[in-house]
């Protein structure tokens, strides 16, 4: 069997475990989005108390291994809701939160830094204007933070694509797990992870351009950071 | 100091009333008091870093002074029971750096106070924005963004901005000081206008062709202090202060009659 | 822990050696081999590193009978990968020090070679630093991924401490390994961040920075 034959023979499996990969994708960066907008304005605008948590919890998440915070998520989960009486979270769903929690905080740094690279000028022209410090941070800050964080943020979704792969230490059917699997079953284990390897540059590939389509619409003249090489 | 003259019907827009602030162990104001009355303009000269932005800042309260109080009409700025918020709507800031919304065109920048502040709607309040983006010449601009203005276009804009919001007093901390030279006079012009119109102003410049030209009187403010004041007549042809007449000499020299 | 701590500095090696070589390529050398760059870099950027792994190890040895022991696989695979990341580091940096340090250097009547020798890699290696120190980071913590093909790093052993504890003291033990594990990760970053920062701070020269972003 040549390779491309055999490439067109296991694409099937592969694209369903895809599907699973792109699930935990989306999920973990939509709580990674979610819950790094509010840690990073909790660093900027919020009271000392809120900052150091803030701050610790970044720190943590991005000083540990994502492995070993998936992995603590995976056990722990199931625990922490048993205690307070809720069902057990589906495996999906623990994978989901500990990519999740783990983005945030890399999305919460990004999105610091773009916060803080609007001049100060447009938070004092907006209260001059009579607006309440969350309206200001509505209409006039976030707008602008949410523009200029694109770059940052398109690098960590695909990161997020990327390492949504260690979802198989927690043996979900994602792309990687069944990768692997086939791999195993036949003697086509270098062509096989070819196969795997260039599904994922795909995505890569896919994601990248669309970003830079979006990045181009939302653009404004005269706002932004310099254009971003990948 | 002035002390409230009851002039007809004139009514006192502001009191400002022994302001103290010091800012990284400097003591930039000290002790300032003033008042205007409606329809006044006053100019406040002087050499730089001597308080005088601060002094506005203090007066909307962007800066916190330490010790005095300042009245808008009969409500006082100071006291904890006013809603600064609701204060800020009725006094317009002009910033030296402009600071319009760069992610928003002309347009929603003047619109943005009336919608989200006073609650108008959007019909509403582009009407507006549209008038008072005519009244600084600059209708045509509308759909431009702050990027693609020129200094003097800008600082139009974010007079218009600050027009929107029906103020009862404007605060100019050195509109013009940013500006190339050849776009100072577009600026200026407007402000020139306003003044006519009956507006409240109360501005830091060192324009002195305008001092002269509109203000009802001039405060020459040192070393976080008012050390004279009068108007523009007296001020300018016999000073009193041997340190004004330095300042004066010095600017003419620089500025030109 | 050894082993983590070997790993990461092994592959630190083996990609910045190969990756200033990169660097170097695609900033100053010819049209095919700039594009050679760029399709190594995008490659070994895009491809999640499990795969990689797996690749060198099972896939060399079960489809081209190359048996490579597990901590070599996981070596050679990673080390690739920094490598592409560390070139970006290292072009970025050499295209930060503006062009009219070349000028001034070639003006004087030095060669390329000693311009970018004298002049360019002295500020290059400066501005890339920060940067550097990043990649550090994310390549400790990316070594409990050579867990996958059994190479006894810190994150494998926790999980056999686990099994171990496991029959004698029940499964709330994973958590607190697992924390333990992770505070070891953070103690081990702080050090490596706090070293390369006195490093940093020895090398500093008043004025100069890059304008780098936060890459993971």
């Amino acid at each position: 069997m040549s390779f491309l034959e055999y490439a067109w023979s296991i694409l099937p499996q592969l694209l369903e475990a895809t599907q699973l990969t792109l699930l935990i994708t989306a999920g973990a960066i939509a709580l990674g989005f979610v819950a790094g907008v509010v840690l990073a304005l909790s660093r900027v605008y919020g009271p000392p108390p809120v900052r150091g948590i803030a701050a610790g919890y970044i720190a943590f998440f991005r000083g540990t291994p994502l492995l070993v915070q998936i992995t603590i998520v995976y056990f722990g989960l199931p625990q922490l809701v048993q205690a307070v009486g809720l069902p057990n979270p589906s495996r999906l769903l623990s994978a989901i939160v500990g990519f999740g929690l783990n983005s945030a905080a890399y999305q919460a740094e990004y999105f610091r830094g773009a916060v803080q690279s609007i001049q100060s000028g447009q938070m004092m022209a907006a209260r001059a204007l009579g607006l309440s410090r969350l309206e200001a941070i509505r209409h006039v800050i976030l707008p602008q933070a949410l523009r200029l964080v694109i770059p940052s943020w398109s690098n960590e979704l695909i990161y997020t694509i990327k390492y949504s792969s260690l979802a198989y230490f927690l043996t979900l059917p994602e792309l990687m797990f069944v990768g692997k699997k086939l791999a195993l079953k036949t003697a086509n284990t270098f062509q096989t992870y070819m196969v795997v390897a260039a599904i994922y540059l795909i995505i890569v590939m896919i994601v990248s351009w669309f970003l830079h389509r979006l990045e181009k619409r939302v653009r404004i003249p005269g706002l932004g950071a310099p254009a971003e090489h990948r | 100091m002035d002390a409230d003259r009851v002039h007809g019907l004139s009514e006192t827009i502001l009191r400002v009333e022994d302001l103290h602030k010091t800012y990284d162990g400097n003591h930039v104001l000290r002790g300032v008091s003033l008042s205007m009355l409606r329809g006044e303009t006053k100019v406040i000269i002087g050499p730089s870093g001597t308080g005088k932005s601060t002094l506005l800042r203090c007066i909307n309260q962007l800066s916190i002074p330490d010790r005095g109080r300042v009245w808008l009409g009969n409500k006082e700025i100071t006291s904890k029971k006013e809603n600064i918020n609701c204060i800020r709507a009725e006094i317009g800031f002009v910033f030296q750096d402009f600071n319009l919304f760069t992610h928003l065109n002309a347009l929603a920048n003047v619109r943005l106070g009336p919608m989200k502040v006073k609650g108008m709607k959007k019909a509403e309040a582009t009407k507006l924005a549209v008038m008072e983006l005519e009244r600084v010449g600059l209708a045509d601009k509308a759909s431009a963004y702050p990027s693609e203005l020129s200094g003097g276009q800008q600082q139009r804009v974010s007079i218009a901005r600050a027009l929107a919001m029906f103020p009862q007093l404007m605060l100019f901390d050195e509109p013009t000081s940013a500006l190339d030279p050849e776009l100072i006079g577009e600026v200026l012009e407007v402000m020139v206008s306003l003044a006519k119109d009956g507006m409240t102003m109360l501005v830091v410049t060192h324009e002195m062709g305008f001092a002269r030209s509109v203000s009802d009187e001039i405060i020459f403010m040192e070393s976080g202090n008012i050390l004279e004041q009068g108007p523009p007549g007296e001020f300018f042809t016999s000073p009193k202060e041997a340190r004004t007449r330095a300042f004066l000499s010095k600017i003419t020299e620089l500025y030109g009659e | 822990m050894p082993n983590t701590l070997l790993l990461t500095i092994g592959l630190l090696a083996g990609g910045l050696a190969l990756g200033t070589l990169i660097a170097f390529a695609q900033v100053y050398g010819c049209r095919p081999l700039r594009w050679f760059c760029r399709i190594y870099e995008q490659v070994f950027r895009g491809i999640p590193i499990l795969v990689l792994i797996m690749i060198f190890h099972s896939g060399l040895a079960r489809s081209f009978s190359i048996l490579l022991p597990a901590f070599a696989s996981a070596l050679i695979a990673l080390a690739l990968r920094s490598a592409a990341y560390q070139s970006q580091i290292f072009r970025g940096a050499i295209q930060s020090v503006s062009e009219g340090q070349m000028l001034a250097a070639r003006a004087l009547g030095m060669t390329k070679i000693q311009a970018i020798r004298n002049v360019i890699l002295p500020q290059a290696f400066r501005l890339a630093i920060p940067p550097w120190t990043n990649e550090f980071s994310s390549v400790l913590k990316d070594t409990s991924i050579a867990s996958a093909i059994s190479v006894l790093e810190l994150f494998k052993q926790s999980g056999l401490i686990y099994t171990r504890l496991y029959v004698i003291r029940g499964a709330h033990w994973a958590l607190i390994i697992l924390m333990l594990v992770a505070l070891i990760y953070l103690a081990l970053t702080y050090v490596g961040n706090a070293a390369l920062g006195v490093l940093e701070n020895r090398l500093r020269i008043p004025g100069f920075e890059m304008r780098g972003k936060v890459e993971r």
